[in-house]
């Protein structure tokens, strides 16, 4: 049934335009460059479009809860005049219980309305869960593959959560051991059965999001009468930041700030057998938001719609202890169980409100469902389990893998900012190690390089032609 | 006997699909020296014991083939033990939001 790895991945190109029905070729525009908005447009799905394909099936329209609590409790730690309103977008709310079911959605619309028997996704997260949702109801066949257990049989537990959810919403699920050859098993799935490829990093994905920054800026909008001065996003392989910004733009919320955060996995290596149940966190790291921020066409398709460094204003770090304090914080002060993904993010809030005024508006922009697997106590007793140190202490103690510190006391969390000017070479570098000698840039591609870094082209000019002369 | 699955029950069936050394040529040492192995659930085609080379047919309707694993495999996820480093943050913050005045 299985092609070899090479011979796989020698078909890929085929495989992911039979299963995806769009060519992206057509979209070239330059060396580099590519017309990013007619890719997205050229699906036909606006936001009012969206909005209506969502609510079929019941996606979107999810509460917005103002954290009254943890802004008290910000403001107990920030100085005097300072602790911005706390807001969270539900988004638990959703069908299969995450933001995923918006990604979802327009993926097995398109699926099928286009006549594709079934839909498949290489995923360990919600995004499984809500493309085997959203199929259920479609009446389309799904098959889920994970990245879900070590060499020693021990299933990551939140992911054993989402095999569970997929399995009960009548999807096939192929669990597989540690490895980037995930997404081999994919292709293989796709070239035997011809189902549509619900890619994270399709436009359908992408513009799924796009109404969860529309709904939140009107929210915002009704409950306190002007838009949000701040979105924190939770950020991995980029599809948040991008159509939650993209959603904002849209309402016309165009001054609010778009913060990206990540929890600091630094020094995990993403590929390791070893460390894959020693991360405690599953997503919402930097072991996938630092690599796809900096180049993120690494995707599964031709050309990511996930482009979050056009979107970021600042990219925040926090630490593994800091987002397992602010989840019981969240539980014990807000009566809501939720994450952990959003709670990534909702740390992050609860610094950045401490920078502000108390008039100021912040939105942590999703939750998530919590459930078995999915849980601080269950990561906690795998990473004891494994050795890990856990502890109460300064939260700058905290060493993925080895050591996670819980604060003690609220004033301790502070997030780390990523350094965007370096991000942005790292992604031109990237762009230039595509380059051959003879390769000339024309002035689409100087321009869209700015429009990548939200730069400017001489910013790009001088650094490509830098570091051109220095390869010489 | 336990370990003899009727036709048509749900079990579970394991495969290596990259042998150690055939892995993808980017994956780090330590992941290079173990298979890539792979776990499917559907029902089973025709009667087999554990151990067996078994075939199912998956939710999505394929047939796959593997060593069969389990029998009506269980979902042992939890959440374990309370763990004590969290167990106090809950009354902290609200010993300090009583201090403010907002909780009584």
């Amino acid at each position: 049934m299985m092609d070899g790895y090479e011979s796989i991945m020698a078909q890929r190109a085929d495989i992911m335009r039979a299963s995806l029905g769009l060519d992206y070729a057509r979209y070239r525009t330059g060396v580099l460059a590519f017309d990013y908005e007619r890719l997205l447009a050229d699906t036909g799905y606006d936001i009012d479009t969206a909005r209506r394909v969502q609510r079929q099936t019941a996606v979107g329209d999810t509460p917005l809860v103002e954290l009254v609590n943890i802004t008290e409790l910000a403001r107990a730690v920030a100085a005097p005049g300072k602790g911005a309103r706390i807001f969270v977008k539900d988004e638990a709310a959703n069908p299969s219980g995450s933001f995923k079911d918006r990604r979802a959605s327009l993926s097995v619309h398109e699926a099928q309305k286009r006549g594709y028997k079934g839909i498949a996704a290489a995923t360990s997260g919600n995004y499984g869960a809500a493309v085997a949702s959203q199929a259920a109801k479609a009446g389309l066949r799904c098959i889920v593959v994970q990245e879900a257990f070590d060499s020693e049989g021990i299933a990551q537990p939140e992911i054993a959560e989402k095999t569970r959810a997929c399995e009960a919403y009548g999807a096939e699920v192929i669990r597989l051991s540690v490895g980037p050859e995930l997404f081999y098993l994919l292709l293989c799935v796709l070239k035997e059965t011809g189902y549509f490829n619900a890619s994270l990093y399709s436009p359908y994905s992408i513009l799924g999001i796009e109404t969860l920054g529309y709904e939140l800026a009107q929210q915002v909008q009704q409950q306190v009468g002007r838009f949000p001065d701040v979105v924190i996003a939770t950020h991995a392989g980029g599809g948040n930041v991008t159509g939650t910004a993209r959603g904002l733009k849209k309402a016309g919320a165009a001054d609010t700030r778009m913060i990206a955060a990540s929890v600091d996995l630094s020094g995990l290596h993403m590929a390791s057998d070893h460390d894959f149940n020693r991360k405690s966190f599953t997503t919402g790291h930097t072991g996938f938001s630092m690599p796809f921020t900096t180049w993120p066409d690494r995707a599964d398709v031709p050309h990511n719609a996930a482009r979050s460094l056009r979107y970021m204003d600042r990219f925040a770090t926090v630490t593994q202890g800091e987002v397992f304090y602010i989840t019981e914080v969240l539980a014990e002060l807000e009566g809501l169980q939720r994450g952990p993904a959003g709670n990534t993010s909702l740390a992050a809030a609860f610094i950045i409100a401490q920078e502000l005024n108390q008039d100021r508006v912040i939105v942590v922009q999703e939750t998530e469902y919590t459930g078995a697997g999915k849980h601080p106590l269950a990561q906690l007793n795998l990473a004891k389990r494994l050795g890990i140190d856990v502890r109460r202490g300064d939260p700058r103690e905290n060493r993925p893998g080895t050591r996670i510190v819980i604060p003690e006391h609220p004033s301790q969390l502070a997030v780390t900012d990523v350094d965007l000017d370096g991000v942005r070479r790292s992604y031109l570098r990237h762009a230039i190690d595509l380059l051959s000698a003879d390769d000339r840039l024309s002035d689409v591609d100087w321009n869209f390089l700015a429009d990548e870094t939200r730069t400017s082209r001489r910013y790009v000019e001088d650094i490509i032609n830098e570091s051109r002369r220095k390869t010489g | 006997m336990a370990d003899l699955a009727a036709k048509d029950s749900w079990v579970e069936i394991r495969r290596t699909v990259l042998a150690p050394g055939q892995r993808a040529p980017q994956v780090p040492d330590d992941t290079q020296r173990v298979p890539l192995e792979m776990r499917a659930k559907g029902f089973l085609v025709a009667p087999a014991r554990l151990g067996d080379e078994a075939e199912i047919v998956t939710a999505a309707g394929r047939c796959l083939r593997g060593v069969l694993s389990e029998i009506n495999p269980a979902y042992g996820h939890g959440f374990g033990a309370p763990i004590p480093e969290l167990s106090a943050i809950g009354p902290e913050v609200r010993a300090m939001l009583r201090e403010r005045g907002r909780f009584k």
